[in-house]
């Protein structure tokens, strides 16, 4: 059901790399997952409404007052690559 | 067959909040990297966003403004994509719930006034800002990139016109009105320059009167109001001619160079972007109740149109007037400030738009970095009123105010520059240019009256400008005559 | 006395008189951690200096003592705790350093427990069992060859061992309900929205709750009480409709219960199914009501938790690209290259698995048919428990279709893994609160009893399951600590 070429195009937009023996094992265990997923095809929800939150909110807001922000070294002191007190990244190739 | 081209606008503009749309971080432009970031803002596991009140009434006097349905409820979308800019990995944006649609707006343009249909207006971030390391300081051929989180998650909002502008002046005509409008707002400071104010267009060609749109490729970024116009004619052109010469027009994302005038392909993978929206599960909906945008609507600034037309209704003033005031909120507040202290609203008017703006333009700047304030401008037009000055001197002394910001009686006095009227004074310097000019007296007692101009110029000089002219002119044409 | 059976419960009130300090509690604890977490590895990371520390500071107050004061806690690596490494037992995050702490452990703290370190999970809280770790597998207590079940194993594990008195876990689809079960110790998971998820590293943002582990229902009250609250933090947490009391020692009189019937039969193993029995027939004589109550698409849930929790994990877990914190793997010439190597190297198997199901639910074409259709399974699971509270006051079934199973016995195939969660997902797709206590024993390993009840009725929760533990009357603990007893 779930072909190589899904799993080719599902993991280049998740940016995983699969190589192939990943890809055979990927494709067989979303196949056999998505398997019991389609028990829900059973239904007829033609008349359900969509559910995505369950606790009935709405308008949680905060004021617009600032607070203080971390101090540069602390929001950098986890950056794998920084410099010049930014966060640096190999050239993006991709607009 | 004859073309006509069809242009929808994206327009994305940053709000002047305090703080940032889902966090307490200020919002700012510029300063030190990463100084003004959070759990939050960066994107930190377990990190959580809360939605800035303040944004969402900004978003409402937006939608208010273009006349907006507001439909009540809309939700925020998670829009996925990687790029190192965007922290979380997805955009907080809406999606098929906006909160207002189907606006409008008009624009003059060349006398004429058009309608532009507004699709949507929605809430949604901003991004971080890439600097790219390498000779060009461009993307393409970068060593490396910096990331800076200042700017990440400002809060955004997007505006989005129907494909209904249809020449490139239409275009720039459209976003000066929208900036305007905006300004009028007091949402964003609309500086295109700082990326404040952002916009893409969608451009198309078809075939005049043809229902059907033609392929669209997309402007990225047009930074000022010139390059909107200049990328939108070179678009135009380069899918006219490719479609003349049977050609066809690719669907992409095109660069337009301003150094060089070209149009280019955006390099971009063969990988189509596939955004996976999905409902924010860490937002709640927003629902903007009846009363929620009634109490906007009652902050709602005075906007340009309704300040045009009181100028008119009210102040009398022609309706040239009244759009040129009116063509900046910054100029209109100006202008009823200054008429705070000085009645003659067609005067002040005058000088307004010829000596204020005619100032602006030759130099350059704007009207917040103007030293005169609009006292000061109603304490001259009084002295030229009084008759302490004459209006010529006025004009001088206006260029000197300009220079130093030093009020008008105080460039008077020390460079005494008070206006002659003393009778004694001015006949004193009469009977001179008399004595020293018989051969024009000859003329004039001749019949050639236009000689009384040739001694009006005499005692100018002599005063350098600042004699009473009409005092002048009286004397002359007694003593001439007599 | 063996300090390692006290509950917190009994344990304040000994502190209180003065009979026992946090010194000797938390020493106890960290010498039992000495001697038994090399072969349990429930912990992560501890902090045991600190934790003297806070112990002698509880001891040394003067005056009116925290609430909370000087009881030894485990913590799950879910939860972001300031200056101290916080992994959610992945390689991506092995030398993270959160910069803030979770608001529920800032409540905690300031209710005065003492911190004994950061406990053992499957990725990123993905798992059933706590082999999807990325540090090794935690064991069960009561039998070193088995699972403690996951995600927050090392949480249940811990207070199964005598390490902590009680421990932070969060609850996705059953994470904390299922370990408590088979580690045999009181799990709760609270109502969607009473406990912030600030500084809870998300797995799925819908669904996620912290909750507590404990040795008794007391226990997981007393717990509650100081992790509920709005936090401004985090739009999705709600003032506490009403103050979290301690549940009274009481019958079950007039209770009206009801027996789920969908989670009565397939795939539930009969050994458990037994336990299960015989724990309805004693709460019927503690005077419960009990009938048959359904859900009548319970078998959908876990179909539809399996599109949505994976969808809001894809979203929730891009943001490990190896920018601003965590690991980076080497070698990438552009930016899409090396966000493809860290993601392939930093991530363990299971939750690339679950990336790839969400993205996969979510990508264009499929969003309707997966997404879209789960999200109204969602409705109708939600609607099914509003119809069966209609009925009676709570829901009972299992809490999970088997006892603790061995190690590597299910890590071959997902599916199987999934289906250790059938009866704690409804809960979760509802929001709904949940608890389970140790209905006996199995073949010598704790079966679990779930509870569940409406939305913000805890306090109706905790009183039943403390009729229900005392008509039960469980008293076994792992071998770990009755070793300890003399
Ligand atoms: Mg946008
Ligand atoms: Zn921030």
């Amino acid at each position: 059901m779930v072909s190589h070429d899904d799993v080719n195009y599902v993991a280049k937009l998740a940016r995983l790399k699969v190589d192939s023996t990943e890809l055979d094992r990927f494709a067989g265990q979303l196949s056999s997952i998505l398997g019991h997923v389609d028990k829900i095809s059973e239904l007829d929800l033609a008349d359900v409404t969509p559910t995505s939150h369950v606790i009935k909110l709405s308008n949680v807001f905060r004021e617009d007052a600032p607070r203080p922000s971390v101090e540069r070294d602390e929001a950098l002191a986890n950056g794998p690559d920084v410099e010049r007190g930014a966060f640096k990244v190999p050239p993006i190739l991709e607009a | 067959m004859k073309y006509e081209p069809v242009i929808g606008l994206e327009i994305h503009v940053e709000l002047s909040t305090r703080s940032k749309m889902f966090c307490g971080c200020r919002v700012e432009f510029g300063g030190e990297p990463n100084t003004r970031t959070c759990p939050v803002c960066l994107a930190h596991p377990g990190a959580l966003p809360v939605m800035n009140r303040q944004a969402i009434r900004y978003l409402t006097r937006i939608a208010l403004a273009l006349d907006c349905e507001i439909p009540g409820k809309s939700i925020f979308h998670r829009k996925n994509y990687f790029y190192p800019d965007l922290p979380k990995g997805y955009q907080i944006s809406q999606y098929d719930q906006p909160f207002a649609i189907e606006g409008e707006l008009h624009v003059g343009v060349e006398g004429e006034i058009f309608r532009v249909g507004i699709e949507r207006v929605h809430q949604e971030e901003d991004t971080a800002k890439n600097i790219h390391a390498g000779e060009s300081g461009r993307i393409a051929g970068s060593l490396y990139s910096l990331i800076d989180f200042n700017r990440s998650g400002t809060p955004l909002v997007e505006i989005v016109t129907k494909p209904e502008i249809h020449s490139p002046q239409a275009a720039r005509a459209f976003l000066n009105k929208l900036k305007n409008t905006l300004l009028y707002l007091d949402v964003s400071d609309c500086n295109m320059e700082e990326g404040s104010l952002r916009c893409d267009a969608n451009v198309s060609l078809k075939p005049v009167g043809a229902e059907e749109l033609g392929v669209k490729t997309e402007l990225k970024n047009m930074n000022s109001f010139k390059h909107l116009e200049k990328g939108l004619t070179q678009e135009i052109a380069r899918q006219m001619a490719l479609l003349e010469e049977g050609g066809k027009v690719v669907q992409q994302t095109v660069h337009f160079d301003v150094a060089s005038g070209e149009i280019s392909p955006l390099r971009s993978k063969e990988f189509a972007h596939d955004y996976r929206y999905f409902p924010e599960p860490d937002l709640v909906p927003l629902v903007a109740s009846a009363e929620f945008v009634d109490e906007v609507r009652a902050e709602m600034p005075e906007l340009p149109e309704a300040r045009s037309r009181r100028y008119m209704e009210t102040l009398g003033l022609p309706e040239y007037d009244a759009e040129v005031l009116t063509s900046s909120r910054n100029l209109a507040d100006y202008y009823e400030e200054s008429l705070g202290h000085y009645q003659d609203a067609k005067a002040l008017s005058n000088w307004v738009m010829g000596e204020l703006l005619g100032y602006l333009n030759a130099t350059g700047q704007e009207l917040s970095d103007l030293k005169v304030k609009p006292g000061q401008l109603a304490a001259l037009l009084k002295m030229v009123d009084s008759g302490g000055i004459n209006a010529k001197t006025g004009k001088e002394v206006f260029a000197e105010m300009c220079d130093t910001g030093k009020d008008p009686s105080a460039i008077v006095e020390a460079g005494g520059l008070a206006q002659i009227s003393d009778q004694s004074e001015l006949e004193a310097l009469i009977d001179k240019a008399i004595a020293d000019n018989p051969g024009q007296v000859e003329q004039y007692r001749g019949g050639k009256q236009q000689v009384v101009g040739f001694f009006v110029g005499q005692v100018m000089k002599a005063t350098q400008g600042r004699a009473n002219p009409q005092a002048v002119n009286e004397l002359l044409r007694k003593k001439l005559s007599g | 006395m063996n300090l390692l059976r006290l509950t917190a419960t009994e344990a304040l009130a000994l502190m209180e008189k003065g009979e026992l300090s946090s010194a000797e509690l938390t020493g106890a604890c960290l010498s039992q951690i000495e001697r038994h977490d090399a072969e349990v590895s429930a912990f992560l990371k501890l902090t045991a200096a600190e934790a003297h520390q806070q112990a002698a500071a509880a001891d040394a107050a003067a005056g009116e003592r925290p609430p909370l004061a000087g009881l030894p806690t485990a913590i799950k690596d879910v939860l972001c705790t300031r200056g101290v490494t916080t992994t959610c037992a992945s390689r991506m995050l092995e030398n993270y350093d959160p910069i803030y702490t979770a608001t529920c452990v800032e409540q905690m703290t300031a209710a005065g427990i003492v911190s004994l370190g950061k406990t053992n999970m499957d990725e990123f809280a993905m798992g059933s069992s706590t082999e999807n770790s990325a540090y090794g597998p935690t064991r069960n207590p009561w039998d070193l060859e088995r699972v403690p079940g996951g995600s927050s194993g090392g949480s249940a594990a811990a207070v199964a061992a005598g390490e902590a008195v009680w421990a932070l876990g969060s609850d996705t689809g059953g994470s904390i309900r299922q370990p408590a079960a088979l580690c045999g110790v009181v799990g709760l998971k609270p109502t969607y929205g009473s406990v912030s998820r600030y500084g809870l590293v998300a797995f799925a943002s819908s669904f996620d709750q912290v909750g507590p582990l404990t040795k008794s229902v007391k226990d997981a009250a007393l717990m509650l009480k100081y992790l509920v609250g709005k936090d401004p933090l985090d739009s999705t947490s709600v003032e506490y409709p009403e103050t979290v009391m301690i549940p009274e020692d009481k019958d079950l009189q007039g209770v009206r219960i009801g027996v789920i019937s969908e989670l009565q039969t397939e795939g539930i193993d009969p050994a458990v199914k037994d336990v299960f029995d015989r724990a309805v027939t004693t709460l019927e004589a503690a005077g419960a009501v009990v009938t048959e109550a359904s859900l009548p698409h319970s078998q959908y849930a876990l179909p539809a938790y399996y599109i949505l929790a994976p969808a809001e994990a894809s979203a929730n877990l891009a943001r490990f690209d190896g920018v601003r914190y965590g690991f980076r793997a080497g070698g990438g010439d552009d930016v899409t290259a090396m966000y493809e190597e860290t993601r392939s190297r930093g991530f363990g198997e299971e939750v690339k698995r679950r990336i790839m199901l969400g993205t996969y639910a979510l990508s264009s074409g499929y969003y309707d048919a997966y997404y879209g259709q789960a999200q109204k399974v969602r409705t109708l699971v939600v609607q099914d428990f509003e119809e069966a509270f209609k009925q009676v006051d709570l829901l009972i079934s299992p809490t999970s279709p088997t006892t603790a199973f061995k190690l590597g016995e299910r890590t071959a195939d997902p599916l199987t893994m999934y289906l250790s969660d059938i009866c704690t997902i409804p809960v979760n797709l509802a929001g709904l609160p949940g608890i389970s206590i140790p209905a006996g024993l199995a073949d010598g390993l704790p079966v679990g009893l779930q509870i569940i009840g409406k939305a913000f009725a805890e306090n109706d929760l905790l009183q039943a399951a403390r009729g229900a533990e005392m008509a039960i009357g469980f008293d076994g603990v792992s071998p770990l600590i009755e070793g300890q007893d003399k």
